[in-house]
């Protein structure tokens, strides 16, 4: 921790706090962050979206994990992370896309760099050291940052994508957002180390912890990591500490397994309010500068609603594309086959309309 | 067994030297020749590298290519498949071996959920030009857990292109294609076919065709159609007939995904008759398929319904009794006998 819950610098934490541009620029990003929440939530309530996995409290985590990145370097985001996603550049309503269900992931992974919402936990976690193995064979000095939860630590892949990617040496920066809960189910029951970050023990990788709502600190710890990555001293694990704020998502709900005198105690370490504070205090920020970033948040929020309240026809022919580089010739016969109900349906409707239009110039 | 290749001979390349290769050797052959031309091609595994894989399939590679390109892997089969999914989103040609059919499993998800969907999820955008080599079914005596017929998980999965040669030379060109390919391909390897010897012609690299059926032997009275280990027990079975005055046709699928609708109706429709053989449990497994395709679109020519000589629906035996399960010349030849001759 470098800044404490009420916007102190403490000394707590080790490391030296960020240049306040890039706590400007992070706090600039974190009120957009939130904003983008605030709207996606809006429109799953308005029916816009199917689904949204709110990460309204970790905004300081999806902020940092894109700002300490450099452009070539790539992103492994989950569903939780669109905030971040968007941060890193891409179309906050491309982003979104998955969640609205016109297709499955909205984007294209390679234009910024960050591959597709991953929704199986930790499956991504192998995805990224593969990555950044492939760019390190060709001299490349990419480093990869991927994201997880909490619950991801149990799964699988993500123990062999550590050991992956300590024994090939990979440029890759693990960053788990332990948010104390994997939908209902707390940590004690993920996990009985003493910490997450000392999951990077058994396999050689070291970890560290980090107040995950003090984007100073986690400024200064994951831009470290990432620059010893990129030096060739191989991955890092890093554990951020912060809260899920909110229910997993709609559908769930959070008063079945958590007080709420447990949640309004992480309201008091909001990472908005305790960055503001700081900015504020050290008179990088006034009234001025801070309605300009709520004027830029307020942009993001109308151009996402905008482009979500657009009804996108799905293309029915996208079915078939892209399952194959070429289509099976069974694929062929099922396209045509939908293809003919389609069509049959247009001709339906067709005389529908057609009937409409004959009463209207009766009229 | 005989191993030929019905491709006509002005598709050889003229340059090309004919030798006779066993399957695990053409294989090494397909691996080495796409290594030396493609820097980005990868292979990775459990003891590809010094040992040369527990059936040296991959065996002088690494000390050819280096350790970079013929790699020696973490034993977790989710972490390579994994790994290779990250290799191929950035730029990489990754030949993945697993070492066993049914230690393949562990990686199953990694399979379904992102090598396969990966291309579709994305439209297109990002391909994954993943090879993922199994030695698979039984027949060599193997102890539990080494002789599964997977196929069926695979075949069922869009997404993934499917592929089971029977002679060493449908193993060079098949996987030299399936390297070349820009889908993910599922390349089962007939763990007893690995010893079997053909002729190859190493450097033709237009190959079969992923997709492509061939008709092993011709006949006239009925058709077998098989896939991998099952051609030479559909081929030997042919040969026994023979002599009894009964004319089969075999065809080899050899790829199962993309299957080849069109030359296996043409086959049963030439004869009017057909069993598939094949080793995996035949419950809801791909020659059930098979069968229902040839029932849904040939029934017009067929003289009596498909049958179907598979392995038993049980857990693969112990050495000791897999002689029961696996598929035999008896067993084909008595289903051949079932097809109402009769009324013919």
């Amino acid at each position: 921790m470098l800044l404490g819950p009420d916007g102190r610098p403490t000394t707590a934490g080790t490391g030296t706090l960020p240049p306040p541009e890039d706590l400007l620029r992070g706090y600039a990003s974190i009120v957009a962050a939130r904003r983008y929440n605030e709207q996606a939530s809006a429109l799953v309530r308005q029916g816009r979206l199917a689904v949204y996995p709110s990460s309204f409290g970790q905004e300081a985590c999806q902020v940092a994990a894109a700002q300490v990145l450099a452009d070539g370097d790539w992103l492994f985001p989950t569903y939780r992370d669109t905030a971040a996603v968007a941060a890193r550049g891409v179309d906050p309503v491309e982003a979104l896309v998955l969640l609205k269900g016109d297709w499955h992931s909205g984007y294209d992974p390679y234009e910024r760099h960050v591959a597709p919402l991953a929704t199986p936990l930790a499956t991504q976690l192998p995805h990224a050291v593969g990555v950044a193995h492939a760019a390190r064979l060709r001299g490349e000095p990419t480093v990869v940052l991927a994201l997880c939860g909490d619950g991801a630590t149990s799964e699988g892949d993500f123990h062999e994508a550590l050991n992956f990617a300590a024994v090939f040496s990979s440029p890759v920066v693990f960053l788990v957002q332990n948010n104390r809960y994997a939908i209902s189910v707390p940590l004690s029951r993920q996990t009985a180390a003493p910490s997450l970050a000392h999951k990077g023990v058994g396999y050689g990788v070291p970890g560290e912890q980090v107040d995950g709502n003090d984007l100073a600190a986690l400024l200064t710890v994951l831009g470290g990591a990432v620059a010893r990555a990129r030096a060739g001293e191989g991955p890092q694990l890093v554990e951020a500490h912060t809260y899920r704020m909110q229910a997993h998502t709609n559908a769930d709900d959070a008063t079945r397994y958590r007080s709420d005198e447990e949640v309004a105690a992480w309201v008091g370490r909001d990472p908005l309010t305790r960055l503001e504070a700081y900015l504020r205090a050290e008179g990088v920020l006034d009234d001025e500068r801070a309605a300009a970033v709520a004027a830029e948040a307020e942009e993001l929020a109308r151009h996402t609603r905008e482009g979500i309240n657009r009804d996108v026809e799905p293309d029915p022919e996208d079915l078939f594309r892209h399952v194959y580089s070429r289509p099976t010739p069974q694929l062929e016969e099922q396209r045509a086959l939908v293809r003919d109900e389609l069509a049959r349906d247009e001709a339906a409707s067709g005389a529908n309309v057609t009937t409409d239009t004959r009463q209207e110039a009766l009229r | 067994m005989t191993s030929t290749i019905t491709r006509p001979a002005t598709q050889a390349p003229a340059a090309a030297a004919t030798e006779t290769l066993s399957t695990a050797q053409a294989i090494n052959r397909a691996l080495r020749d796409a290594l030396a031309e493609d820097p980005s091609v990868l292979v990775l595994g459990e003891d590809v590298g010094a040992l040369g894989g527990v059936f040296r399939v991959t065996d002088g590679l690494t000390a050819e290519f280096g350790a970079d390109r013929c790699v020696d892997t973490p034993l977790a089969e989710a972490g390579i498949m994994g790994f290779a999914v990250g290799l191929a989103m950035n730029g990489m040609r990754p030949v993945v071996e697993m070492q066993f059919d049914a230690f393949a499993y562990p990686a199953f998800e990694q399979v379904v959920s992102h090598v396969a969907k990966m291309r579709n999820r994305t439209r297109g955008r990002v391909e994954l030009p993943i090879v993922v080599r199994v030695p698979y079914a039984g027949g060599i005596g193997g102890v539990e857990h080494h002789s599964d017929s997977s196929e069926s998980y695979y075949a069922h999965t869009p997404g993934l292109h499917v592929v089971a040669p029977s002679t060493p030379a449908d193993a060079y060109a098949l996987l030299r294609e399936a390297i070349a390919s820009p889908d993910p391909v599922i390349f089962l390897e007939p763990k007893k076919l690995y010893w079997s010897t053909g002729e190859v012609t190493p450097g033709d690299t237009r190959g079969p065709g992923i997709g492509s059926a061939v008709v092993r032997r011709e006949g006239t009275d009925a058709t077998l159609i098989a896939y991998g280990p099952s051609v030479p027990v559909a081929l030997e079975a042919a040969e026994v007939a023979a002599r009894d005055g009964r004319s089969l046709q075999v065809v080899d699928l050899r790829s199962l995904v993309p299957y080849d609708d069109a030359a296996v109706c043409a086959a049963v429709e030439s004869t009017g008759r057909a069993v598939v053989v094949a080793e995996a449990s035949g419950f809801a497994g791909f020659a059930a398929e098979v069968a229902a395709r040839v029932g849904e679109r040939c029934f017009h020519s067929l003289a009596a319904p498909v049958r179907r000589v598979t392995g038993l629906d049980i857990p693969y035996p112990p050495p000791k009794l897999e002689h029961l399960y696996l598929p035999s010349v008896d067993r084909v030849l008595d289903a051949v006998d079932d097809l109402q001759w009769e009324d013919a």
